[in-house]
């Protein structure tokens, strides 16, 4: 018998513990021991410095009414399966639009023959930083990709950080503004954002997958954007609340509206702020883009994959720098626009 | 010259803290500042203000830092609301106006100036001076040319196209004056205006105050730590200590008569001199004295009337104000009246102090 047997006697709870038996299949190492010749039942002396703690598995044992830890996962897959529909019912066509921008975002920049598609990216480079340097590194970025044949998959792969981030912004920043305007309102949200933050990039994925189908754009949309939301919402919500109290005081003192006072004062004040939280936005759906790959998401991802699944080398590791450059070329450009920006505000 | 109270203060008082109405009975029953902050954990902001502003002057509100002085004049456009009080502005209770009103009380008939200037640091010179007017709707040529003919006003032509941050601190402030100018209101409040800049600045953005003054006859609420600003630029002078008055009046009054010790504490350093005039120490006569030297205008500072009097204390002068006599000075009066005064004893104190 097992080791916690004499505690279920002590309350009387022996006959409880036979007469609801949960037999289940026997457990690997049931097996294992059964093998072994350990015939269940003999009696086997624990030493006192092996005593196991008495977890589930363990109480099980002794007490077979116990659950075991693997009825446990299955009871909270059960729970988990039984509002799957319910969720799914409101979620699918609430997201449908993601779908929708992703799915079109990829034919539309698919669409442009790489002769416009370079060029256009330079201008919108050299228009947003100034500067000519970063326009060449992003001209030198996409020509090398191009020549070694991955301008595609780096198409796709920014052309889902575009959909993604310009989606992350449009939910962010207001989320970021209700939360400097109220307090309980930032209490309440700063501990999902840290959640958000802190949660294995896997494990976003799972009850993803169990919600929508893997074919579906929408999947790697959503996990892209719960991943990449948190600097663009923690920074306009910082931004906002360090706008100068004399400024502000001022504004109030010549009787601002708060919608005068908000776009006026406020956002522009914390622009700088938001931007940099947009440049992080833009870097953390670049490196979801990449695990988003497991789930169909197509890009540089796909060949990171492949050269880990079936060991090609030389793949995973030109797609790994393919990746690393464009996250040098978003990087700058988008530095080089907020430190234009910081010009402005501050001059 | 008849006086029209434009702004009138009654009853005001602000104590911080959670639970400053409880604690309003308190201090109404004399508990004093210390003794609140120890038993209650309350701090007392202000207490039992009454003062009436009068239209076109300058009302200068003098206090140590910690005195309440840049708390009361934020409660004159309700930055901050009072505890217990009323604020009459034009004759309409400003404490039970709404959103609205008190907006529209902002943006049309109160402006204001601050001791950091807070101006807006992305916008330009032009667009900060014309600001008051873009916030009440009007559209952008009005606000650029009214921004403009401040700018000009006060100094600034050629930097309507700079940032606040490309000035140094005096224009900046010339460009907050600017900004409170332009909006075309008859309150202006100044909070510590001039307390950043430097001294000669300083003297300079008085000059200026007093000289729009003469023409503009705005109502001034002027918040100051320093007494020969104050002294300067007063017509109405209140001190503050604590969160409470302790003496308000015509500044020459006050310096004559005052009735603390804290003021006499106060005023022992400054060069009477220089800051009385001839009409505070002249004995008021129509009748042709004996022995007349010469004559002295009647708000000609006792400083200037020494050096005329070449430090004779025998002689005497005719006071005359506008061509008219209306007194006489005696040398030897004014020669008394440079020594600082102790209290006057039968000074009250107005309010309780701390």
């Amino acid at each position: 018998m097992a080791m916690y047997d004499g505690l279920f006697s002590v309350f009387g709870l022996k006959e409880w513990c036979d007469s609801n038996t949960t037999t289940g299949p026997m457990t690997m190492a049931e097996l294992l021991a059964k093998s072994a010749g350990k015939a269940d039942g003999a009696e086997v002396v624990t030493p006192f410095l092996e005593t196991p703690f008495p977890s589930l598995d363990t109480l099980n044992k002794s007490c077979s009414a116990f659950p075991r830890t693997r009825d446990m996962t299955a009871w909270v897959e059960d729970g988990f399966l039984g509002i799957k529909d319910g969720l799914k019912y409101v979620l699918d066509p609430l997201t449908q639009p993601l779908s929708w921008a992703l799915d079109g975002s990829l034919i539309f920049f698919e669409a442009i023959p790489w002769f416009v598609l370079i060029p256009a990216l330079m201008a919108i480079t050299y228009y947003t930083s100034r500067s000519i340097s970063v326009m060449l590194l992003v001209m030198f970025s996409f020509l090398f990709m191009a020549f070694i044949d991955h301008y595609d998959r780096a198409i796709q792969t920014l052309s889902i950080i575009f959909v993604c981030t310009f989606i992350c912004v449009l939910l962010g920043v207001p989320i970021g503004i209700a939360m400097s305007k109220n307090d309980r309102l930032q209490r309440i949200t700063i501990p999902i954002l840290d959640m958000l933050q802190t949660l294995p990039t896997f494990v976003y994925l799972i009850p993803l997958i169990f919600l929508f189908s893997v074919t579906e754009s929408k999947l790697y949309g959503i996990a892209i954007i719960l991943y990449a939301i948190v600097p663009v919402v923690r920074l306009t919500d910082l931004g906002i609340r360090l706008v100068d109290k004399d400024v502000i005081e001022a504004a109030d003192a010549f009787g601002m509206t708060s919608r005068q006072k908000l776009l006026g004062v406020q956002i522009p004040l914390a622009l700088p702020n938001i931007m940099a939280g947009v440049n992080q936005t833009i870097m953390m759906s670049l490196a979801m883009v990449v695990i988003a790959s497991l789930v169909s998401a197509p890009g540089l991802g796909v060949l990171v994959l492949r050269g880990i699944r079936s060991l090609e080398l030389g793949v995973g590791l030109v797609s790994g720098f393919c990746i690393v450059l464009l996250a040098v070329l978003l990087d700058r450009a988008t530095k080089a626009a907020l430190s234009r920006l910081n010009n402005t505000v501050e001059q | 010259m008849s006086k029209t109270v434009k702004v009138s203060i009654k009853g005001l008082y602000k104590i911080f803290g959670d639970d400053s109405h409880a604690m309003l009975e308190h201090v109404k029953a004399g508990m004093g500042k210390p003794e609140l902050l120890e038993k209650y954990g309350h701090v007392v902001g202000l207490q039992n203000i009454d003062i009436d502003i009068n239209a076109g002057e300058i009302t200068v509100i003098m206090g140590l830092s910690g005195s309440g002085k840049s708390t009361l004049i934020r409660h004159l456009n309700r930055l901050i609301e009072p505890t217990a009080g009323e604020i009459i502005v034009d004759g309409e209770n400003v404490m039970a106006y709404d959103e609205a009103q008190l907006q529209s009380l902002r943006q049309n008939r109160m402006s204001m100036v601050f001791q950091k200037f807070a101006l807006f640091p992305h916008r330009t010179v032009l667009e900060n001076s014309g600001m008051a007017r873009r916030v009440r709707g009007e559209d952008e040529a009005s606000a650029n040319k009214e921004g403009q003919k401040w700018l000009e006003r006060v100094g600034l032509e050629g930097y309507e196209g700079h940032y606040p941050s490309q000035l140094s601190g005096g224009m900046q402030q010339r460009v907050g004056i600017a900004r409170a100018l332009a909006s075309d209101s008859d309150i202006m409040l100044m909070d510590e205006a001039f307390s950043a800049l430097d001294p000669l600045i300083r003297t300079d953005m008085q000059d200026l105050l007093l000289e729009l003054q003469r023409e503009l006859k705005k109502t001034v609420v002027f918040i100051t730590h320093d007494l020969d600003e104050s002294l300067k630029l007063a017509d109405h002078l209140v001190i503050l200590k604590d969160g409470a008055i302790i003496q308000q009046g015509e500044p020459q009054e006050i310096l004559l008569h005052p009735n603390d010790p804290y003021i006499i504490d106060f005023i022992s350093d400054i060069n009477r001199a220089r800051v009385l005039r001839v009409r505070s120490v002249m004995e008021k006569t129509t009748k042709a004295g004996s022995k007349i030297t010469g004559e002295v205008d009647f708000d000609a500072n006792l400083e200037s009337v020494i050096a005329m009097s070449g430090g004779d204390t025998s002689k005497n002068y005719r006071v005359m104000k506008d061509g008219k006599q209306i007194g006489l000075l005696h040398m030897q009066e004014l020669v008394r009246a440079l020594v600082p005064t102790d209290a006057a004893e039968d000074g009250i104190r107005a309010g309780g102090t701390g």
